[in-house]
């Protein structure tokens, strides 16, 4: 029987009914938590690639300024820190499975830091557009597209943060044991899609958009 | 249960069993009670909905009727299909997944119950925020009442200036949430059925009611993140001011149909594929043997599911797009007729060489399937783009839709719903009852959009709140709102049924219809655990394999 | 291959061929609207694969409706039948291709025959004498304009038809000042949104003299039901003379008179144009040649001195939810207005 490796069959002898089964050797399958958070991961993309196809539509087609040459500054210490977030929350994990309790504080820690850094800088960059450059929301094609895209990311920043931030207050006060290892895998996932966004918000709006 | 009955009497005393039921149902996380609750909660949006159609008809059976104004029927038309589409399709597909694939896995319930009560109120609170816009709506300045922007709110007749007071946001909002609702379920069924099979339930041994619920499920995930990102987008231009419906500012109003077209096509097969399953799971059934090519139906599904991404935009062959892109999605719309009718044939192969039983169920998969075929039809004539331009926005596409959701989505649902009726309440749908709903509600249905086909094709557009005679439309409209009679007693014969055998239809048993999926193999209604020991299965049909050991399926397979 | 089969030659060759074969259609502009009753090239065109989309689908409804009827008639269980189950079968790889690959074929068939019908439509080229209107769709009304004949006018459109050895097809521009509107007259074509922001185009090209109704069809606010359309086709000699009428602006000859004194104090110059005057208001329909037409508010009403009256007094007794309000004109006034609007012929 032609089935897909992660699932493994059942075996029994053809003489076998059910009324005297042998027991299956081996009957795993994936984890319901990873099967979610996968799901949660392609219904996020769709979300995320309505705003990106909007956004690259009206690339252009701005009738008024201000245009994306004119204010756009690339965002290079806000990228450099949420990509490294998500080395930082390998190394958390990494330290985690291997019960060292102080790494992991550490590096997960610092994934929090370093994504509120991100937002701490976004933030910065929208009041400078906003107050000194004038592109807000309804300015035109530009600052709506820019600012629903940037914005779309960011709030799932946030979400994350409030995730990672969560574990760490339970990891504080001592209710996360070795076997929850697992869900902070799922929260890492997350984390990691987040920044997968970024990258293609980033390609979309400072390279190609510009 | 012993510990929460415990908490609730003692201190002020006994609560009246009325209430204690309420309380479980508002705390439940069963998915057995949660399914019923979304099919309930369907039905009587449902009833709401029938009578807004109910009086659109009373105001179309004459020309220049003035039984009601045009700005109520515009609401009425908006309201009756938003609340269809996504108060009754949504629910009661959500309804029927959620209380029937854990029971046909093997599983005590979904993979996460809580999410599961959280995505039904979230649906509950959307339904009543979309009728609670007749009253809110109208904000401080008077203006606005329920959504009058018809169901797919094209822009950008939704923008600020000309949809004034609330009534859009209220139409975007309540829509928010229950499709959040609909996605957590979505999340749930797809995790359910990878990760709590029982042993031996390998995928291709799935109940095709599973497979085609994964598919679905899968089809929620891409197809409600692109209607809520174009709401998303909506609200920001209404309340933010944004800009990106905005013609004015060089926004594009083709934009939202493109947005809402990739949501809303994926969305109908959304709706279909469930009344498929059930399908799949009945007519077998009623017709004593297997469903006829089990891969070829999985397969078909899933091409289905991927076609079905890619025609969308034959909502808009009017739009004014290239030839290049009518013909590419004109193609595309044909294209997904062949799996679809590869399913129709394969039911057929399934009855041919059998011994058909004419019960309730197997009643309405008949009509379906004449029905359905029809639907099937007439909307590969709305793919050939230049017939399309003369049947768009007509009765002819009116009468279409309706084909494919009553005379299709809906029929289905009833087959199943007589079929797991007995299995969820105990109790056997009365039969006699049973007959008058088919006949009347097929007898109206065929009288009220049958005639509609042929309105369209003499030049009647939709969504008018009324209509000059001379233009040869009078005899259809008439014959159209007639029919309404017809299918309001069917309901009507169907609600009673459903409370009478509630109260003392004939006990059904385990297993009434003799039937081979593992549902039929627990105590009707089913313990709260499902299952006593979790069933081991070595075949798609696990009870067959029971009741014939002489001859089981896992032989064949 | 494709792009020579679809060249403007053989195009225009097999048009013509059409347009011949269809002066023998007998039919006629009516007021039932017959899509099966094209009177014109490109609704003639979609005609066509319509009737062969038609027979292909009542072809398949006739044989899987036959074997559906009969597999319920012959494989129903009968009385004497005993418990038995029936053969066990799971499925059949052969009979799966049969009706996969047969479908296919027709679906070939008809992307074919779609593709060729959409480009002949849709590519067609202008010619360089045919008629050019833009039409700029309105709540809920038609305003129509004639740029290169400098004819404003408003919800009737008037072409000419063309006769064989003698083509003139109307070329229309859509566009749209408000919200999505679409213009559907069923005889003379398949309808083309008019969506703001967007130029769309379409042509008619009428082979018979007449009225051709017809409705907006795309949903677009209160009165998207009265939001109807005439298209008046005239022989070529006597659209000539319209056009001519249209362009003379008699309302400079009229005598002032009191009625014209309250149409220009009233606000109605707001929102009306009547060339040749002050009366420049872009905001309604322009009223040069009112009483020229045949209906009043885009077909809501007929164009009578009576009906007018009802309209002027209250717009929104006809026409519920239209953007003209009631002007609360006393009586005089009324009168006075309604004389001089009976002046715009």
């Amino acid at each position: 029987m032609n089935e897909t490796p992660i699932f493994e069959d059942v075996s029994m002898t053809k003489d076998d009914d059910l009324n005297s089964p042998v027991e299956p050797v081996d009957w795993r399958l994936p984890p319901r938590g990873v099967v979610a958070v996968i799901c949660l991961i392609v219904t996020e993309s769709s979300l995320f690639m309505i705003f990106v196809v909007a956004y690259l539509f009206y690339i252009g087609k701005s009738l008024s300024g201000p245009y994306p040459s004119d204010v756009l500054s690339t965002p290079v210490i806000a990228t450099i820190c949420l990509l490294s977030s998500s080395l930082t929350i390998v190394l958390a994990e990494r330290d985690f499975e291997r019960a060292n309790t102080g790494g992991f504080r550490l590096w997960w820690a610092g994934t929090i830091v370093l994504g509120a850094v991100f937002l701490a800088l976004t933030a910065a960059e929208w009041s400078h557009l906003i107050t000194g450059r004038g592109l807000t929301i309804s300015a035109n094609l530009f600052g709506t597209t820019f600012y629903s895209l940037v914005g779309l990311h960011a709030s799932h920043v946030i979400v994350g943060l409030t995730l990672l931030a969560l574990a760490l207050i339970l990891f504080l006060r001592g209710h996360v044991r070795p076997e929850h290892g697992p869900r902070l895998k799922l929260i890492s996932w997350y984390w990691h899609f987040v920044d997968a966004v970024w990258v293609v918000v980033f390609t979309v709006i400072y390279l190609i958009g510009r | 249960m012993a510990t929460r009955e415990f908490a609730l009497t003692t201190g002020t005393g006994t609560l009246s069993t009325a209430t204690l039921r309420l309380h479980d149902l508002v705390v439940t996380t069963d998915h057995k009670k949660l399914g019923l609750m979304y099919v309930g909660a369907g039905l009587v949006f449902f009833i709401v909905a029938g009578l807004l159609a109910s009086v659109m008809r009373f105001q179309l059976v004459t020309p220049n009727n003035g039984a009601v104004s045009p700005q109520v029927f515009n609401r009425l038309f908006t309201m009756h299909g938003t609340t269809m589409v996504f108060l009754v399709g949504m629910p009661i597909i959500a309804g029927l997944m959620n209380y029937l694939v854990p029971l046909m896995i093997g599983a005590r319930d979904m993979a996460f119950p809580r999410l599961n009560a959280f995505g039904f109120w979230m649906f509950f609170f959307g339904g009543l925020l979309l009728y609670f816009s007749y009253l809110g709506a109208p904000g401080i300045t008077g203006a606005g009442s329920a959504p009058d922007v018809g169901w797919f709110a094209y822009s950008p007749l939704t923008a600020r200036a000309f949809s004034r007071g609330h009534s859009t946001d209220y139409w975007i909002l309540s829509l928010l949430l229950s499709g959040v609702g609909s996605v957590v379920s979505a999340i749930n069924v797809i995790a359910t059925a990878v990760s709590m099979r029982c042993r031996g339930m390998t995928m291709m041994r799935l109940p095709l009611f599973v497979w085609l619920s994964i598919v679905t499920s899968f089809m929620i995930l891409l197809a409600l993140a692109s209607l809520s990102a174009a709401q998303i987008m909506l609200l920001l231009d209404r309340f933010l001011g944004a800009r990106f419906f905005d013609t004015q500012a060089g926004g594009s109003a083709v934009l939202w149909q493109h947005f809402f077209w990739i949501f809303g096509h994926p969305e109908v097969y959304i709706l279909i594929i469930p009344a498929f399953a059930c399908l799949s799971e009945i007519v077998p059934v009623f017709s004593r043997k297997p469903i006829f090519g089990y891969p070829i139906m999985v397969a078909a599904t899933v091409m289905i599911a991927f076609i079905s991404m890619g025609v969308w935009a034959h909502h808009m062959f009017t739009v004014g797009m290239t030839s290049v892109g009518n013909t590419f999605f004109a193609a595309s719309t044909f294209l997904v007729a062949v799996p679809t009718g590869i399913k129709i044939f394969n039911w057929l192969g399934t009855m041919y060489g059998g011994k058909l039983r004419f019960e309730l169920p197997m009643l309405f998969c008949i009509g379906f399937l004449f029905q359905f075929l029809i639907a099937g039809l007439t909307g590969v004539m709305l793919g050939v783009a230049p017939f399309n331009w003369q049947l768009h926005d007509s009765y002819f596409v009116v009468a279409h839709f309706h084909y494919t959701l009553v005379g299709g989505f809906l029929f289905a649902i009833f087959a199943g719903i007589y079929y797991w009726y007995p299995k969820a309440v105990g109790r056997m749908l009365g039969r006699r009852l049973g007959i008058w709903h088919f006949w009347l509600f097929a007898i109206g249905f065929h009288l009220t959009f049958d005639p509609q086909h042929i309105a369209g094709m003499l030049g009647m557009p939709r969504r008018i709140y009324t209509y000059d005679a001379g233009r040869g439309w009078e005899v259809y409209n008439l014959i159209s709102s007639v029919g309404v009679a017809a299918q309001g007693a069917g309901i009507v014969c169907f609600v009673v049924n459903l409370v009478r055998s509630y109260l003392k239809g004939e006990p059904a048993g385990e297993d009434p219809w003799d039937a081979w999926t593992l549902e039929w193999s627990t105590t009707s209604p089913p313990p709260d655990y499902n299952f006593e020991t979790l069933p081991v299965v070595r075949s798609r049909r696990p009870l067959w394999d029971l009741k014939h050991p002489e001859d089981p399926d896992w032989r064949y397979e | 291959m494709l792009r020579r089969l679809l060249s403007d030659r053989m195009r225009a060759l097999a048009l013509a061929h059409a347009l011949l074969a269809s002066t023998a259609y007998a039919g006629a502009p009516d007021k039932v609207t017959n899509i099966f009753n094209p009177l014109s090239t490109p609704a003639e065109a979609a005609h066509r694969v319509a009737l062969l989309t038609l027979a292909v689908c009542a072809v398949i409804f006739i044989t899987v409706a036959c074997l559906l009827i009969y597999a319920i008639v012959r494989f129903r269980r009968r009385r004497e039948d005993d418990e038995s189950e029936p053969s066990q079968i799971y499925g059949s790889n052969q009979i799966e291709l049969a009706w996969t690959v047969l479908p296919i074929l027709i679906v070939v068939v008809l992307i074919l025959v779609t593709a060729r019908t959409i480009a002949d439509i849709e590519d067609y080229p202008r010619p360089t004498d045919a008629i050019k209107v833009t039409i700029v769709g309105r709540q809920w009304w038609w305003d129509i304009r004639y740029p290169d004949l400098g004819i404003v006018t408003a919800n009737e459109l008037h072409v000419p038809i063309s006769e064989s050895g003698r083509r003139q097809p109307t070329f229309l521009t859509l566009e749209s000042a408000d919200v999505a509107h679409s213009f559907w007259v069923p005889q003379l074509a398949g309808k083309t949104d008019l969506i703001p922001n967007r130029v769309n185009r379409m042509w008619i090209e009428p082979k018979q003299a007449g009225v051709y109704l017809g409705n907006c069809a795309e949903y677009c606010g209160t009165q998207h039901a009265k939001m109807r359309l005439r298209v008046i086709a005239h022989p070529p000699e006597e659209f000539a003379r319209w056009v001519e009428s249209q362009r003379r602006h008699e309302a400079e000859a009229t005598p002032a008179s009191a009625g014209r004194e309250r149409f220009f104090s009233t606000s109605c110059v707001n929102c009306h144009a009547v060339q040749g005057t002050s009366a420049k208001g872009t905001f309604g329909p322009d009223l040069t040649h009112l009483m020229s037409r045949e209906t009043l508010g885009s077909g809501a009403a007929p164009n009578n001195p009576e009906t007018l009256r009802v309209w002027v007094r209250n717009p929104q007794a006809i026409k519920e939810g239209c953007l003209m309000p009631d002007m609360r004109l006393s009586d005089q006034d009324l009168d006075q207005i309604v004389a001089y609007l009976l002046t715009l012929k």
